[in-house]
């Protein structure tokens, strides 16, 4: 039902959504998002939406309860001012206010802020799943669809029709030719199923600080293809001189020291692509995040080799970030510019510490593919 | 505007039983429209204040949310709801249980009642429904002309403004006095005294020069600007109406904004005696008259809810009824005037019972004549301060806790007091229109022993400044020593004096 307070609803929505975009840039780089999430939804802590008026600080203050205790003893935790004489009702918004968004939405702030085009999926028309709808009633069907209500009617019917209805006793038997089923029908949907795989150096030069930048990207990049895409899988994973696929958590926590083989994780992961995302039906985003060090020219001829034959043909984008550490070389960024200046499909980006995280995701997903 | 969706009969009946309970009890109230709301058109009506319609603005939009939200995780249900109108508007939460329902009816008789009767509503609109529709319009009229943003950041700034008006004056003035007769006199040139002298000797006595001297200092005198305001202004925003150099819409919104603000002032002067009011007679008629034997046991929980005090919290309704019904007993028993004062003798008081019963003609004098600092500074005394253990509280800096800091009555009063008074808010007063002579204004703070909130009074006189459109200052003190706060439109500034 539409309620007269809706439009004022719908402005104060519109002036948090204001806020939360001036302060994008902070919650994207400060990750605390990442916490706050829930299933489908994050709290944002949104200060001063409240009216600012004159009134006392909170400072000395204090006032006056019922009940019994002693000279020092505690209130115990909580604000009791909240209720103090005459503050009662009139004081609303003192306290931060948080704000509930839907990831979606928050994906959509992001989008705006960062002006990312929406994604054109490929293959949308030959992709095609089932959606069934209850939309009818049928005077046939299985028993644990059938409508009571609908029955009970029927039944009613009939019996006022023949009679046989006595409202001082109103007892309704119904009988076969009384029920009722639900109908559905089948609508085919079209549909566009797209796969993320995250690839990170966990090699011993990358630290900490890079994996942090690693978790704050991936979530964000997580968070607007979800928003684009119905069917979004996620795959992970994780290499030094050798690779292997991992769970989620699994990526984000491991560290190993050892050398560096990014061919491993190329091979990999144009085997994942080969094996389970035929590339007509799905599109597939590698992200790799790595420090730039290589261990050797020769392995990086190799990767140029396997993203030219086997990966890039198939995906919709690769995207390489190099997040700065102070032990690479910074090396592969280089290289990849060197062979693959004005490929379409593949976006490089250097992100030189948290606050590079948005300008990074606006060039991985600025394209629109 | 408003469609009145009539009672069903079962709930009409009990309004029609529980009104004769009242009148037969003295109460005297308006005729009382209820309207059964589901629990969203509850909480619309909740955060428009009460009404069913009030301008647009984005703060009822926020209060909603949060309505809807403790409403959600379940901190909070609103059962009642009654508006200050005749005839008067309340609400009934649909789905509520019928013993609910029949206390609600009850509490609202009280509430219109107090409505009618109490000095403190007796110049507010009663036809306030109309008013707030007729707002509504009005500002919806500016945003269609002006833009949404601008008249809605208007209106923000207003608000900011909202709590400086001077509640103890419910004679809302709207236009300046003449002031015509004061600035004749002033035109009028005053006599330079002299000597008294022979007419030969009058230039040597009274020297031409000491004469035009004398003359000019008196000009000199009356050129110099007048200070305005004369006397410092608690007024604040009426202040604005007659100085600011507004447009016309801006005046119409900050009219608004006022007319609201002394609308609701009497309500919140009035928290503890009306909200104590209501709930002594939702008790009285419930348990004489209206509870059926079965239905005690749910009314005795619900009731409790309403009057539940948590540690160091303090209930407007349980304080009140219990004030209420402290007054009663004693002027029932005749514990007032000049020899219970006097009486020294424990034992004595103890028993004290003249079997006067005053007491219900007093509470209605109560009813009728105070506000809640006149009802807690009259009636609070140390036997009920004792008796319902009341204590104070304040911050342990060192534990960073809210602490028991006292039980002796004279404090403890003192605070209620201080927290009631002027709603618990510092008084700002407009002390200077011409600060400096370049039309700043000046207002000043009476500090009272505790400090404003510097952020947010910074942000205060930003919105001051909007509606001044010169620099703004605040005189205050800000610990232990004299600030003056500046906003001149761009930065904020703070000087120690």
């Amino acid at each position: 039902m539409a309620l007269r307070i809706d439009p004022d609803h719908r402005r104060f929505r519109d002036i948090v959504r204001g806020k939360i975009k001036q302060d994008l840039r902070k919650y994207i780089s400060q990750g605390e998002l990442i916490g706050r999430k829930g299933k489908d939804v994050v709290s944002i802590p949104l200060p001063q939406i409240n009216v600012p008026r004159f009134h006392f600080g909170s400072k000395n203050k204090g006032g006056v309860g019922q009940g019994e205790g002693d000279v020092g003893d505690s209130l115990g935790q909580g604000d009791p001012n909240q209720d103090g004489p005459g503050k009662a009702g009139d004081q609303a918004g003192e306290h931060a206010l948080e704000v509930e968004l839907s990831l979606d939405e928050l994906a959509q702030i992001m989008g705006e802020e960062l002006q990312l085009p929406r994604i054109e999926p490929k293959g949308k028309q030959r992709i095609i799943s089932q959606k069934d709808r209850y939309v009818g009633i049928r005077r046939a069907g299985p028993e644990s669809l059938r409508h009571f209500r609908r029955t009970f009617h029927q039944a009613l019917r009939r019996q006022i029709m023949t009679g046989t209805y006595n409202p001082a006793a109103p007892l309704i038997v119904p009988v076969r030719e009384d029920r009722r089923y639900r109908s559905w029908k089948t609508t085919p949907l079209p549909q566009s199923n797209a796969v993320m795989i995250f690839i990170m150096d966990v090699s011993g030069s990358m630290g900490d600080e890079q994996k942090e930048i690693v978790r704050i990207e991936s979530f964000w990049i997580d968070t607007w293809l979800r928003s684009q895409y119905k069917g979004l899988e996620s795959r992970y994973i994780i290499h030094d001189a050798v690779a292997k696929e991992v769970d989620r958590d699994t990526f984000f926590k491991t560290r190993e020291s050892g050398g560096t083989m990014i061919s491993s994780a190329y091979k990999l992961c144009a085997k994942m692509v080969e094996d389970d995302f035929p590339p007509s039906e799905w599109n597939i985003y590698p992200f790799h995040f790595s420090d730039g060090d290589n261990w050797s020219v020769d392995d990086t001829v190799q990767c140029v080799e396997l993203l030219k034959t086997h990966i890039l043909p198939k995906v919709n984008l690769f995207c390489y970030g190099q997040v700065e550490s102070p032990y690479g070389s910074g090396q592969f960024i280089k290289d990849l510019n060197e062979h693959f200046d004005g490929d379409d499909n593949l976006t490089v980006s250097e992100i030189k510490g948290k606050e590079s995280i948005m300008d990074s995701i606006r060039q991985f997903l600025g394209k629109g593919k | 505007m408003k469609t009145v969706a009539r009672l069903p009969s079962y709930l009409a009946d009990i309004q029609r039983e529980i009104e004769a309970h009242g009148r037969a009890y003295g109460l005297d109230f308006w005729e009382v429209d209820f309207e059964i709301l589901d629990y969203k058109r509850m909480q619309e009506v909740a955060a428009f204040g009460g009404f069913p319609v009030r301008y647009p603005h984005w703060r009822f939009g926020m209060e909603f949310e949060h309505l809807s939200k403790s409403h959600i995780y379940g901190f909070s249900k609103i059962y009642e709801m009654v508006i200050n109108n005749n005839p008067a508007y309340a609400y009934l939460l649909e789905g509520n249980s019928l013993v609910d329902q029949k206390m609600v009816i009850a509490h609202v008789l009280g509430h219109v009642d107090f409505f009618k009767n109490n000095y403190f509503f007796s110049k507010t609109d009663r036809r306030m429904i109309d008013g707030m529709a007729n707002h509504a319009t009005r500002v919806r009229r500016h945003m269609e002309r002006l833009g949404i943003d601008k008249v809605e950041s208007f209106i923000d700034s207003c608000l900011c403004l909202e709590n400086l008006i001077d509640p103890m004056s419910p004679f809302i003035t709207r236009h300046a006095p003449e002031r015509t007769e004061k600035e004749k006199k002033q035109d009028e040139t005053p006599e330079i005294p002299r000597i008294r002298a022979k007419s030969y000797m009058d230039k040597f006595i009274n020297p031409p020069s000491y004469i035009e001297e004398q003359r000019k200092k008196i000009e000199r005198e009356r050129d110099k600007p007048k200070k305005h305001p004369e006397e410092p202004e608690r007024d604040v925003l009426l202040f604005l109406l007659q100085n600011a150099p507004l447009d016309t819409w801006e005046r119409d919104i900050l009219e608004i904004v006022r007319d609201e603000a002394y609308y609701f002032a009497p309500q919140r002067q009035t928290k503890v005696l009306n909200e104590g009011w209501a709930a002594y007679w939702h008790s009285k008629i419930m348990t004489e008259r209206a509870l059926k034997a079965s239905e005690i046991i749910d009314y005795a929980d619900h009731n409790a809810g309403v009057l539940a005090t948590a540690p160091g919290q303090w209930n407007p309704y349980k304080v009140g009824i219990e004030l209420l019904r402290h007054v009663e007993e004693r002027w029932d028993k005749g514990r007032f005037g000049r020899e219970w004062n006097e009486c020294q003798s424990l034992d004595e008081r103890r028993t004290w019972d003249l079997r006067l019963g005053l007491g219900r003609r007093k509470i209605f004098e109560v009813r009728k004549l105070y506000n809640d600092v006149t009802f807690i500074d009259e009636f609070f005394t140390m036997d009920f301060c004792q008796q319902h253990k009341f204590f104070s509280f304040s911050m342990n800096e060192r534990s960073g806790n809210y602490e028991i800091d006292s039980r002796e009555f004279q404090k403890i009063k003192n605070k209620i007091l201080f927290q009631l008074t002027n709603f618990g808010d510092p008084f700002i007063l407009v002390e200077d229109a011409n600060h400096d002579n370049r039309g700043e204004l000046l207002l000043r703070h009476r500090h009272e022993g505790i400090d404003l909130d510097v952020e947010h009074a910074r942000a205060t006189l930003a919105a001051m400044g909007r509606v001044w459109r010169r620099p703004v200052n605040l005189l205050t003190v800000v610990e232990g020593k004299i600030k003056m706060l500046r906003f001149d439109g761009k930065e904020h500034t703070d000087k120690t004096l």
